[in-house]
């Protein structure tokens, strides 16, 4: 689950850095970035980690379904007055759920993007390159679309809020002083992921 | 005679309440159990909680009732023993504090107070109140102890073991095994007991040798055993009596994946 | 005309006898441990390590305790911390010094080899605690701490912050555990015992009721250890926990077993006063606060003011002042009596008067809040808990209470008590303390006797039974044990009376406090006894024990428990009324100094009361052990 999960955090710092791009100059913006997604595509290296990436979220989803599970037969019948609630973050508990919305996101997200651009018929820029760059302006001309995208990155953001300190924790930092570290930097890294992915389709949408 | 006299004034000028109680009944581990209510006027503000149900014990057993089973014995927070839910937080509201150390000036006249069992799989109800914790037993005789004999040993200081490994060693050592942490725990897992042991002997010059075994053989129990897994939550130390830390449990997390990968 | 008995003791001198035991004490072979079960019942301190310590030799262990996990036993609440002589501190100790002091502590009625012993292997237990994981606590330098404690001139008392009990405790019970999972120890745990059974002379086993069911089981062995702890909460308000009882030593006593000294209570200086009629129990606070706190009362008794509004010189330092050379750290039951004192005489404090104050404003100021947070910090946590008061903003209120019972069933040096096969350690047995218990020896005493006594007098006793059979669980010994233990549960059951078990424990625990207290006297013991005498006779028609005899039943459980406490707490009478004399613990005020002091007559009571059960509670038999001091003189004890 933490090994998993960080992979992910890794990527989300990636995939945000990739798409910082389409905030450039417009025409600038469509050559560049439908170049690094054809890079993408086509080196090895690239793949392989993305065949891990693949798995990574496989394996995170299955490992989160069995722990759901486990959790559930451990637990003896419910209280009638519950208040245990008091003792920690909601969003802490609430690690399913969360993901439950990101999984979706990412099947709509993965239906929207990937798929076309692996199997779908888009057209080709002028060098050549399929044009991503204008399925993606397009589709976040769409204000529900910027909803949906916004809610499912703030549920990212509060399951990056606990999932990336939980994960360090499950690997074995147990140092008092790097563990107040490691809390401080899991808050800047969920806001920061959560202000990124958001702003490039608000910056879309205003910009249309 | 003085005493006596005092005393009947301080009864004069205590603090009386009146305290509806919602109590969990179950009569064993195989029937169902459900809420019963009762009503105490004469509730002193000064009682402690357990003198409260003794209190209703009296009461019940006075009307021919069978009084309501429930777990305590030191009642000086120290043996573990007692803990039940109150009002849906173990050990109730106060932090830090067994349910035999917490007293009635933390509630008001009126209060209605619910009092469950601590409930999870691993923790079977025997009646009422009470619960079969054996299986935090059955955790440290998996590896919870130094495999050393008894009788000899080197002399003491032939070990040093610097002020801050003893004192943070002492922390995790002091929990009293009461079991808060798996009522609370959304998962009910038992990884704030588990390491907290598992811990305090890594901490420990003289323990640290046979750290691998131990965390693997003690980790296995408690999944054996049917606790769930810690998702990191937090809440088993904010609920903790002894305020047990939860890096306890990062570092169970790696004597396990330590052992895991030297194997 | 008393009979008298004697203890066995080895020949030599005071410092080769335990070694001379030892040489020439039968041995079991290995192979043949396996065959030889033993019950041992309770798991505290001594329960615990003579259990594990014995199931590690390879013999079978059936371990027994009343609690839902043997971590919970009462050694889990000591404080302070444990007495050894290691002389650390280059202090000036020595064994000798030690036994001195425990000997001079308990006033000169202890067995000398007994107490020699407990002071000679006092240093192994330290380094075996360090090797089992007792966080004890160190010098920054990595290497062992030490405080001092009430009653001593020297710091030799190991300490891990004020849970000491419960990190040896766990450092025993996980010793246990081990011998468990390897099979050696069968765990009984919610079973209480309720009979001791006699086969030809022999402790062949025991009855016990499983507290969860209700159901009544036998259990056969090739010897029987009682490991039951202290009998305090008899006085109902006690430093004891809620389950504490004496039914398995006084069942014993009702087979054959002498009972000595039973009115030796210890009574504690440093618990939290009574707030109120329905107390459930006393809190005590770790005698090692009296290293850093000032105990005083305000001199008038019309004092109105806060204590921090009373000036130094109209505050009373009543320790201090009686006692210069060891002040607050004065023995406990000492401590006690002076507080009771200046209680008795209308300055108390608090809103029942019942209290003195034990300050730490100077300790503050001399060391700061730090320090002092770190050596006692849990002690003043648990005090807010309780009373709701910040001890560093204002003195604590103490008041004495019921704690320690130096009386016991009686043994020999074997630690076997009148019954061939039946031992007792422990808090449970006399032994070690005389007259008064010294802080932080009884840590010592029961890991002493179950670490290191009982297995080598264990195996001196078992190596005559190896020819002897499993014991059969149905010899018509056990049918009877088991028919009477039955009979006495349906009775309690069927009286259908208008009083609970709790309320008659209530009762009690007023007239010994009164009577068999701090302080007895002829005429208060003589009307005590007829109260016990006629609580006991109410108890046997007007008891009220709702629900069933097989089934799990707390009031079942006490009102067995309270039949004992009425029957023990007549003998206990009978030991003070016998013992024309003060000594320790038991201060009868006809027989005192100029001064108050207890006043001992060596001429006539130089002895161990050791009393047998004649089949009417009220007539028992007296024995006497006469305590020979061969190497020691004993003086009129003197803290000033």
């Amino acid at each position: 689950m933490a090994l998993t999960g960080l992979f992910l955090c890794f990527f989300l710092i990636i995939h945000l850095l990739g798409n910082f791009q389409l905030l450039l100059p417009p025409e600038e913006a469509q050559l560049q970035y439908n170049l690094y997604s054809d890079f993408l595509s086509n080196n090895l290296v690239v793949k392989i980690i993305s065949y891990v990436l693949y798995a990574s979220i496989l394996v995170h989803t299955l490992d989160a379904i069995y722990l759901s599970i486990k959790a559930k037969k451990a637990k003896g019948s419910s209280y009638v007055k519950d208040k245990r609630n008091r003792a920690s973050k909601w969003y802490s508990r609430q690690m399913m759920l969360l993901g439950t919305i990101v999984f979706a996101f990412l099947v709509i997200h993965f239906k929207d993007f990937w798929f076309p651009y692996k199997f779908g018929d888009l057209s080709s820029d002028i060098n050549g390159n399929k044009d991503l760059y204008t399925l993606v302006i397009v589709s976040f001309q769409k204000l529900w679309y910027v909803i949906l995208y916004a809610v499912a990155i703030l549920a990212l953001g509060f399951h990056l809020l606990h999932g990336f300190f939980s994960a360090i924790r499950s690997i074995g930092l147990y140092n008092p002083t790097y563990n107040r570290i490691v809390k401080s930097v899991g808050v800047v890294f969920a806001v920061a992921i959560t202000l990124g992915y958001f702003v490039i389709p608000l910056y879309i949408y205003l910009n249309a | 005679m003085n005493s006596f006299s005092l005393l009947s004034e301080a009864i004069n000028n205590r603090i009386v309440m009146k305290i509806h109680l919602k109590i969990w009944r179950q009569k064993n581990q195989n029937t169902k159990g459900q809420l019963e209510t009762y009503t105490l006027d004469d509730v002193d503000a000064e009682m402690s909680f357990l003198e409260m149900l003794d209190m209703l014990n009296l009461k019940l057993a006075k009307q021919g009732e069978r009084p309501v089973e429930f777990d305590h014995d030191c009642r000086e927070g120290i043996c573990g023993q007692c803990g039940v839910m109150i009002n849906g937080i173990a050990h109730g509201p106060l932090k830090n504090t067994t349910t035999c150390q917490l007293h009635m000036r933390s509630f008001k006249d009126g209060d209605t107070i619910f009092v469950e069992p601590f409930k999870a799989k691993a923790f079977p109800v025997i009646r009422d109140l009470k619960v079969n914790r054996s299986a935090l037993d059955e955790i440290i005789a998996a590896g919870g102890y130094i495999s050393v004999s008894t009788g000899q040993a080197p002399e003491a200081n032939s070990i040093l073991v610097s002020h801050e490994e003893a004192e943070s060693a002492f922390d995790s050592a002091a929990c009293i095994g009461c079991g808060a942490c798996v009522a609370t725990c959304k998962n009910a897992s038992a990884a704030l007991f588990t390491s907290s042991k598992i811990s305090q002997l890594a901490k420990l010059p003289q323990g640290k040798k046979e750290s691998n075994k131990r965390t693997v053989d003690m980790v296995n129990r408690m999944e054996d055993l049917g606790f769930g897994h810690c998702t990191n939550t937090e809440a088993c130390q904010v609920e903790c009596p002894q305020d047990i830390s939860v890096l306890n449990i990062a570092q169970m997390n790696y004597e396990y994946n330590k052992a895991k990968l030297v194997k | 005309m008393a009979k008298e008995i004697h203890a066995t003791i080895p020949e030599g001198d005071l410092k080769d006898k335990w070694s001379n035991y030892k040489a020439h004490a039968k041995l079991v072979s290995p192979n043949n441990r396996k065959k030889l079960e033993v019950i041992v019942v309770g798991t505290g301190l001594a329960g615990a390590s003579a259990a594990a310590s014995l199931a590690e030799m390879g013999y079978k262990i059936k371990s027994f305790c009343f609690q839902d996990s043997p971590r919970r036993a009462h050694s889990v609440a000591a404080q302070g911390g444990v007495n050894a002589m290691k002389n650390y501190q280059n202090d000036g100790d020595s064994v000798y010094r030690m036994f001195y002091d425990t000997l001079k502590g308990g006033d000169f009625r202890s067995r000398e080899a007994n107490t020699y012993r407990l002071a000679e292997c006092s240093a192994s237990l330290i380094d075996q605690a360090v090797a089992q994981g007792v966080p004890f606590g160190r010098e920054y330098s990595g290497y062992l701490k030490n405080r001092s404690f009430g009653g001593v001139q020297v710091s030799r008392t190991f300490y891990a912050r004020g849970q000491t009990g419960q990190q040896l405790l766990l450092g025993a019970y996980q010793a246990l555990m081990r011998q468990k999972e390897q099979g050696n120890v069968q765990l009984y745990t919610r079973h209480e015992m309720l009979d001791l059974v006699i086969i030809d002379g022999k402790a062949k086993g025991i009855i016990a009721r499983n507290l969860d069911t209700g159901e009544i089981e036998r259990h056969g062995a090739h010897a029987v250890i009682l490991a039951t702890g202290g009998f305090g909460k008899i006085y109902y308000l006690s430093t004891l926990a809620m389950g504490c009882n004496a039914s398995a030593i006084w069942r014993a006593y009702k087979k054959g077993a002498l009972m000595a000294n039973p009115s030796w209570t210890q009574v504690h200086p440093t618990s939290l006063p009574q707030s109120g009629p329905y107390q459930s129990k006393l809190t005590l606070m770790s005698e090692s606060l009296r290293n850093d706190g000032r105990i005083w009362v305000p001199k008038s008794k019309e004092e109105q003011r806060l204590p921090g509004e009373i000036p130094e010189e109209e505050r009373d330092y009543y320790l201090e002042r009686k006692y210069p050379s060891f002040g607050n750290l004065a023995p406990r039951d000492i401590a006690s009596r002076a507080a009771k004192e200046q209680i008795d005489a209308g300055k108390g404090v608090g809103a029942l008067k019942n209290a003195v104050y034990l300050d730490f404003s100077d300790a503050i100021k001399e060391y700061g809040q730090e320090l002092i947070a770190e050596r006692y910090g849990n002690l003043f946590t648990m005090y807010q808990k309780i009373t709701g008061i910040d001890a560093y903003k204002e003195p604590m209120k103490i008041s004495p209470s019921a704690h320690f019972s130096m009386g016991g069933l009686w043994v020999d040096y074997d630690l076997m008590t009148s019954i061939p096969g039946l031992f007792a350690i422990g808090e449970a047995n006399f032994s070690d303390h005389g007259a008064n218990r010294l802080g932080a020896n009884s840590l010592l005493q029961a890991c002493v006797d179950g670490y290191y006594i009982a297995p080598y007098t264990l195996q001196n006793y078992l190596a005559d039974q190896i020819q002897v059979k499993k014991t059969d669980v149905n010899h018509p010994a056990f049918t009877e044990a088991e028919e009477k233990v039955q009979k006495q549960l349906h009775h309690f059951i069927n009286q259908k009376g208008t009083k609970t078990a709790e309320e008659f424990h209530r009762e009690l625990g007023k007239i010994l406090y009164d009577k068999c207290g701090l302080s007895r006297s002829e005429d208060g013991l003589k009307i005590a006894i007829s109260q016990i005498q006629n609580l006991r006779e109410d108890f046997k028609t007007n008891l009220l024990v709702p629900g069933d005899v097989e089934d799990i039943n707390s009031e079942l459980e006490k009102a067995g428990r309270v039949s004992d406490y009425l029957e023990l707490s007549e003998l206990m009478c009978i030991d003070a009324l016998n013992r024309n004399e003060s000594c320790g613990a038991h201060f009868r005020e006809e027989f005192q100094t100029e001064d108050g002091e207890a006043k001992r007559d060596d001429k006539d009571f130089a002895y161990s009361a050791a009393w047998e059960w004649s089949g009417e509670v009220s007539s028992p038999i007296l024995n006497k052990e006469v305590l020979k001091f061969e190497f020691v003189q004993p003086t009129q004890r003197s803290y000033k």
